[in-house]
């Protein structure tokens, strides 16, 4: 069925012209076709003999349908086979290799100072999430302090992600007669439902809301992020021992735990480490200034959080202890500083008293890494030849390996080591 | 086809009355141009000084219900067509009480009533119109004729040889009005057209062509005579080439760079104007009297119709976003 | 609001018609109606018209009502305008919004003009219809898309029927409007087959019309792409993303409410225009959008429009360069902020 026009899809076979056998020559007519415009003679373009007849009077063919065969008589192309267009070659599936190293991440050193007011606190050390104009008129109408809220994709805050925090953390004391949050699905073609009174909510409700908003973090970040994972052991006899002679210097109110010396150790490796210490946005590895250590800290009635301890690579064991403290009485609490929710730019875990022996944690976005700690468990270990036990902890790292490879990860976790062979120095 | 010129003379009541409406033109366009200095009226003005005579001749030929299109040219023939010089006047003045409320300027005199239907300001771009009008009334069977005035200039456009060619092949009565004054703005004719017999072009579109000396109100009137009668019997276009000259430049603000001052004064001596008043002073059908009165009488016209236009009103702004879509819905 | 615009009958019979028919039917309902009206164009007589849509209408109703004209657009076009405002109601056929380029002086400096130059005084109830679009490898001179930029001229008002039910009934109603009217009659709805009522008539032509209800994100589209956006939501249901799909039907004057109220409702939007993306009508609507539901949006607004190229003839470029149901999921599916 040939094509004679550019809208001609179809063609219905009235009549044909000719009978198998019969011999026609370029120009004859053989068939007559029904289409939209009318009754069109179609010709044949070549000399040749009538082999077959494929087609019934009466049936609609599609442009490019075979009606007929003509036998070679010099010629060998079929009547009626217009050239059908070509499919598109296959596109080559994008190998899903690991991604090469980026470029070495630039200096520690501000390349580009963003803007801040005078006056206000920068956040620390990465790009602010932008949020969406819904975004922020939910946030405003459910007093959600938009630092607070996690960013989703493309580090961007939606209206679901301001529904999630203010779901996870109940509404604070609203205004008399206000009208919460529209619930984040509305139900099809219905009006919003009035919403009810969040400053109610039970414990349990906000626990569970809180359960969900890890939920999507977690998810969105298993999802997005691809992680690698790393282990080490560590020997931390020769730490240990420091620990007990620096503790007995100290007053008990300011004796100093193992593991501010994890947290100081992976604060100052991050330092030399920039690839492990920022934040992934917008498809490119941002470095932070500044080493913000985030402590995941488990709540009583379930429920994670993990505050930052600011700056934790330049203060002195003592201060850092305080902080840890201090911060982890206050998540148990509730009562954390939204710069304390938004701000780490490196994530510990420790689940060593929860008697886990090593932990591989998933990234808390935008983070690109995260490092974990098992409890310390007395093992053989061989050292100089000789056989000994020594107190050991896992250390894992979970990093993004679009921000960093196995390569840098082993440093990392080797620098942290070596650090803490040496606490003296921490 | 030699040049349609003189004839006689016609009755005295007819005379005097072309005579006054050619002075009635060239003093409302004296006073435009006046009033454009004093920056009155603003935007182009384009006045028709030395060009009465085919405006006032032609529109003797025609019916109330006949319909005129014309150019931006085209206070001439608003005025000969019947339109107030009050209402022009108000038009460019920008005021309310204009014909068409301001809202059109100069280049833009629309009448209802008298079926005038501009005021074009693209080149050319009424002949279409006056195809379809001509067309309406063929197809309405009615025996009315669109009378479609344009320059020389139009000639070079695409949509003159459109327009003619269509009017020709479904026999429309349309009458071909060029007003050939040799100059389109700046370019004289033998340097934009190959072949500058424009009746030659013209008969190439199989219907009747002739020239007509644009200068003689009563030549013209006699052509247009002749052209009506066979557009309204059913005899389709035709095309009359009016050969006139505008003594003043294009619009008030050229300089006149391409047309020798000499040749403007020879125009000058074929003064319609005078030509007429002259012949009829000398068959003496006319005193220096009559003339005064007549003048007079204008004088009261033009200046009855700055006043009323000065005193005018200005469209509410609030009203800016009318007359993009009708407001009555006629049936 | 009914498709059909008006009260539908309980139980009204069915046809099955293409979308030229059913354009035929309305050009052949005015005819008979209205004797003031006429059909004028390029080989809409004897030929039947280009894409067949008044075929057999010379031997129905003569020379005089179906004029053949030579190819002259402007003289025309002017000829229709003309012819309006001396009594008549002509339907101008230009073959191709390709060629409408000709007759651009008469469309924007007369058709729209007039009854402002006028001040009020002649208005030119002229309908004029054109085929637009691309799809059929008709290469960069016969494949323009537009409606945008007429849409933006003031005085003149510009339809776009993409479903049997406008086809059949915007005809009518634009030949009753005493303002001119362009019809836009994309290319690849002509084949278009489906069922119409068989009492189907005049439709109203000021509002859009909602297609499909959604929740989630308001796709928003006129014309030709209004058949893929519809598959473009059928997709998006398969990923539980329920798409809302609004046909402007009116270009100009553009309805915007509807679309204001459904991105109120769904707080995505993503407009699907033929037209060149930069300049477009799609970012009017984008502009309107921004300017009324600002606080609504959850996401910038996105555009599937045609890749800044003149139209090629290759079939896979030609493919590439058009707004496709693929890209239109993809966009769909960027502004509910997943991972795409």
């Amino acid at each position: 069925m040939p094509s004679l026009g550019a809208d001609m899809d179809y063609g219905t076979l009235v009549e044909w012209m000719v009978k198998p056998g019969d011999r026609v020559r370029r120009g004859d007519i053989i068939a007559l076709v029904e289409t939209d415009k009318g009754l069109i003679e179609i010709e044949v373009f070549d000399d040749g003999v009538i082999e077959s007849l494929l087609a019934e009077p009466g049936t609609e063919l599609a442009v490019g349908a075979v009606m007929a065969t003509i036998g070679q008589e010099g010629q060998a192309a079929a009547a009626e086979t217009p050239a059908k267009a070509e499919p598109p070659a296959p596109r080559e599936p994008i190998p899903r290799e690991k991604a090469p190293p980026p470029p070495s991440p630039p200096p520690p050193a501000p390349a580009r100072a963003p803007r801040i007011p005078p006056g206000v606190a920068p956040p620390g050390g990465g790009a602010r999430p932008r949020v969406s104009p819904l975004a922020r008129r939910r946030a405003a109408e459910l007093n959600v302090d938009l630092a607070t809220v996690i960013a989703g994709e493309g580090n961007v805050i939606r209206v679901a992600d301001v529904e999630n925090t203010a779901a996870a953390r109940g509404v604070p004391k609203p205004a008399a007669a206000r009208e919460a949050a529209l619930p984040a699905v509305p139900p099809p073609a219905a009006p919003p439902a009035p919403g009810e009174r969040a400053a109610q909510k039970t414990v349990e409700e906000r626990t569970a809301a809180m359960r969900r908003a890890i939920a999507t973090a977690m998810t969105r970040a298993k999802r997005e992020i691809p992680h690698y994972y790393l282990e080490t052991h560590i020997d931390l006899g020769g730490a240990l021992a420091w620990l007990a002679e620096e503790n007995r210097k100290r007053p008990v109110t300011e004796r100093l735990l193992h593991s501010v010396l994890l947290v100081k150790a992976v604060a100052l490796a991050a330092r030399a480490a920039p690839e492990m210490n920022g934040f992934w946005i917008d498809g490119e590895f941002r470095p932070s200034e500044h080493v913000h250590v985030g402590m995941a800290i488990s709540l009583r009635k379930g429920g994670l959080v993990a505050p930052a301890l600011h700056d934790a690579d330049r203060k002195p064991l003592g201060e850092l202890m305080k902080e840890i403290l201090d911060v982890t009485n206050r998540a148990r609490t509730g009562v954390l500083r939204s710069s304390e929710i938004a701000d780490a730019t490196i994530t510990v875990t420790n689940l060593g008293d929860q008697g886990v022996e090593s932990v591989f944690g998933v990234i808390h976005p935008p983070q690109v890494a995260l490092v974990g700690f098992g409890k310390m468990v007395e093992r053989p270990w061989a050292s100089g030849g000789m056989l000994g036990v020594r107190p050991v902890i896992s250390a894992t790292l979970s990093a993004d390996h679009r921000a960093s490879d196995g390569h840098c990860g082993g440093r990392f976790l080797a620098a942290i080591d070596g650090l803490l062979q040496e606490p003296e120095k921490l | 086809m030699t040049l349609e010129t003189t004839p006689a003379l016609p009755p005295r009541d007819h005379a005097l009355r072309l005579l006054r409406e050619m002075l009635r033109i060239r003093r409302f366009e004296e006073k435009c141009v006046e009033l454009y200095s004093a920056a009155k009226i603003r935007g182009f003005l384009h006045v028709y000084i030395g060009e009465e005579a085919v405006a006032v001749g032609v529109m003797q030929a025609l019916v109330p219900e006949d319909a005129v299109v014309a150019t931006y040219r085209e206070h001439g023939h608003a005025l000969a067509r019947g339109l107030s010089a009050r209402s022009i006047m108000a038009e460019m003045f920008g005021k309310l009480e204009g014909c068409s409320r301001g809202r059109g300027g100069s280049m833009h005199l629309f009448d209802k009533a008298t079926r005038f239907y501009g005021g074009n300001a693209i080149v050319g771009g009424g002949l279409p119109l006056a195809v379809g009008l001509a067309l309406a009334d063929k197809m309405q069977g009615r025996s009315r004729v669109t009378a479609c005035f344009f320059g020389e200039g139009a000639v070079a456009e695409g949509e003159f040889h459109e327009s003619m060619n269509l009017a020709a092949l479904w026999d429309l009565p349309v009458l071909f009005l060029c007003e050939n004054n040799l100059y389109a703005m700046g370019t004289a004719l033998g340097r934009s057209e190959s072949e500058t017999d424009l009746v030659l072009k013209a008969a190439t579109f199989q219907m009747p062509a002739w020239p007509v000396d644009g200068m003689d109100v009563l030549a013209v009137e006699r052509a247009a005579r002749r052209a009506v009668e066979g557009a309204r019997a059913g005899g389709g276009p035709c095309f009359l080439e009016l050969r006139t000259f505008r003594f003043r430049a294009h619009s008030m603000f050229d300089p006149e760079l391409y047309r020798d001052k000499r040749e403007v004064e020879e125009w000058k001596k074929r003064d319609p104007i005078p030509a007429l008043a002259g012949a009829l002073k000398k068959a003496g059908l006319i005193a220096e009297a009559d003339l005064e009165r007549m003048e007079g009488e204008i004088a009261a016209e033009v200046a009855d119709a700055v006043a009323f236009a000065e005193a005018g009103s200005l469209e509410p702004v609030e009203e800016l976003e009318r007359f993009v879509y009708s407001e009555v819905s006629p049936r | 609001m009914s498709a059909l615009g008006g009260a539908v009958p309980a139980a009204a019979a069915k046809v099955r018609v293409t979308y030229r028919e059913a354009m035929r039917a309305a050009i052949r309902e005015a005819l008979e109606r209205d004797p003031r009206v006429f059909l004028m164009g390029e080989d809409v007589g004897r030929y039947g018209g280009c894409f067949a849509v008044s075929k057999g209408l010379l031997d129905e109703f003569g020379p005089e009502r179906i004029r053949d004209t030579p190819l002259s657009e402007s003289a025309f076009v002017g000829a229709g305008i003309g012819a309006a405002l001396g009594g008549m109601r002509p339907i101008v056929e230009i073959m191709t919004v390709n060629f409408s380029l000709l007759a651009l002086d008469q469309i924007v400096n007369n058709a729209a003009t007039i009854l402002h130059m006028s001040g009020g005084q002649f208005n030119i109830p002229l309908v004029i219809r054109m085929t637009t679009g691309a799809g059929r490898q008709l290469a960069a001179q016969h494949s323009h898309s537009l409606e945008g930029w007429y849409a933006h001229i003031p005085g003149i008002r510009v339809l776009a029927p993409a479903t049997l039910e406008d086809a059949r009934g915007m005809l009518w109603t634009a030949l009753e409007n005493p303002d001119p009217v362009l019809i836009f009659e994309h290319g690849t709805l002509y084949a278009m087959e489906g069922e119409l009522a068989a009492d189907a008539g005049a439709v109203e032509i000021d509002h859009a019309a909602i297609r499909r209800s959604g929740t989630d994100v308001s796709l928003i589209t006129y014309g030709g792409t209004l058949p893929k956006t519809l598959k473009a939501a059928e997709e998006l249901a398969l990923e539980g993303i329920e798409a809302e799909v609004i046909d402007l039907r009116t270009l100009r004057p553009l309805d915007a409410d509807p679309i204001v109220q459904s991105v109120s409702r769904t707080h995505r939007a993503v407009i699907v225009d033929e037209g060149w993306k930069s300049g477009s009508l799609s970012a009017e609507i984008t502009a309107r959008i921004v300017e009324s539901a600002f606080y609504e949006l959850d996401a910038p607004v996105e555009r599937v429009c045609s890749a800044e190229v003149p139209m090629p003839y290759a079939k896979h470029l030609e493919e590439a360069a058009l707004p496709q149901v693929p890209r239109i999921v993809a966009a769909a599916i960027r502004v509910m902020g997943e991972h795409g």
